[in-house]
């Protein structure tokens, strides 16, 4: 579980997020949605202790995973070892199970330049899950995907993250990626900005605390 | 005044076979092994810590534009007043020379390594030494790779000028030695010999490093 309580983060003289609070269940998965340069990606930095530098509190566990907007792998090792270097205790054979998983096995011994955007965000996705994360943190996955292999790609990630149940937040701009994954959706918005709900014209009437489907 | 190079052959093999070449080759590529590593070690450090900390850069940097513009002659002549004419003075002089070079290059790299990288390794929790070996020094690899060739190109020169100056064996020692005596095919025989060395360094190390660290980029 992660319990949040930011009562400030700025940037100099900007301010940024104000009175952010919220909490995170293990198998839970929350989406923040909110338009581009609010401050979702400050967010997700602060979450996941990147970002040090702000007023307030947060719980984390200790084993996080991070989904970045760009895959962030190591280009100058294979895609197996990209597994192994991060998740120190993580064998040969647990790392290869998970390319198995993402599908993407064929790939262990290349290197991420010479995967597509595609399978590089699917090893990303299997670095995420390879530590068998308390915290999994996803930063719009699956952006300039086309549609065919985002939707493998959310159904991949609804699978794992059914079977490893973290406590999950994703930010998206996409309503299909939240009502596919979210088990509940909350907006971030304002100057500084901060908390609230999603409004309607965003869902198309959905009910925003839905389960996962 | 410039022997033919046929006329280098017979003093080269007589010095080779009979004489002391070897020796002055062996002290003179020992100090510039022990200076190579420890100015790449230091250097590295050092423009690692100031790419990265910019209030370590805000304080070092006034030093660093010192030593760079020391001419490595006055470095040279300090080390031998100051710590007497001996071997210690003799590297020391000379990794001071090259020091400022490697940290240079390397703030300008540690200034560029990745942003992205860095968030994910502390996100995962990665281990200080691994981070620095498996994302740190990859990415500065061009650098160093850089910085090593030129710094032995520098290097070997500055040993030579310090032997020159006050040791008594070593190839610049020997070229003090024949200039002295005006004898110009000893003076190329034991300078070309060297520069021969060199380019066998460069091509069966620093080279096949070159292309290991960068076989990634052609895959």
């Amino acid at each position: 579980m992660i319990r949040v309580g930011i009562k400030r983060k700025d940037f100099g003289t900007l301010k940024v997020l104000e009175d952010v609070r919220f909490e995170v269940r293990e198998g839970e998965c929350l989406a923040i949605l909110g338009p581009s340069g609010v401050g979702k990606s400050t967010l997700l930095r602060l979450v996941a202790g990147i970002d040090k530098d702000f007023e307030g509190n947060i719980e984390r566990p200790e084993r996080l995973a991070f989904v970045f907007q760009e895959p962030t792998l190591l280009p100058w090792r294979s895609a197996i070892d990209n597994l192994l270097l991060v998740h120190e205790g993580l064998t040969r054979d647990a790392a290869l199970a998970m390319l198995v998983r993402t599908g993407i096995a064929d790939k262990a011994d290349v290197y991420p330049g010479q995967m597509s955007l595609g399978q590089q965000r699917r090893l990303a996705l299997a670095r995420a899950f390879a530590g068998q994360p308390e915290l999994l943190i996803l930063d719009e996955p699956f952006v300039s995907l086309d549609d065919a292999t985002a939707d493998q790609m959310l159904d991949l990630t609804a699978d794992l993250l059914r079977d490893v149940r973290p406590a999950a937040l994703l930010v998206t701009h996409d309503k299909r990626e939240a009502d596919r994954l979210a088990t509940r959706m909350l907006q971030l918005s304002g100057k500084p900005a901060s908390l609230g709900p999603v409004p309607q014209s965003f869902s198309g009437g959905r009910t925003y605390h839905s389960g996962r489907k | 005044m410039l022997p033919s190079p046929l006329a280098l052959a017979e003093p080269f093999w007589r010095e080779l076979t009979d004489g002391p070449l070897l020796f002055h080759l062996g002290m003179t590529t020992w100090r510039v092994v022990l200076s190579f590593a420890l100015a790449m070690a230091i250097g590295t450090a050092l423009g690692l810590m100031m790419g990265t900390r910019p209030g370590l850069d805000k304080w070092l940097d006034p030093w660093l534009v010192v030593f760079l513009n020391l001419p490595a002659l006055v470095l040279i002549v300090l080390c031998y007043l100051w710590i007497g004419l001996n071997e210690t003075a003799a590297i020391a002089a000379v990794v001071l020379n090259k020091i400022p070079n490697v940290a240079t290059l390397v703030r300008e790299g540690a200034r560029t390594l990745s942003p992205d990288l860095k968030a994910m390794a502390t996100v995962y929790r990665m281990r200080r030494i691994p981070y620095l070996r498996h994302v740190v020094l990859p990415q500065m690899g061009p650098v160093l790779t850089g910085a090593a060739r030129s710094g032995i190109a520098v290097i070997w020169k500055i040993v030579l000028v310090v032997e020159f100056l006050g040791r008594s064996n070593g190839i610049g020692f020997q070229i003090h030695l024949y200039f002295q005596l005006f004898d110009v095919p000893m003076v190329l025989v034991y300078a070309f010999s060297f520069i021969a060395l060199m380019l066998l360094i460069e091509a069966l190390f620093l080279q096949p490093s070159e292309r290991r660290v960068t076989a990634w980029r052609r895959a």
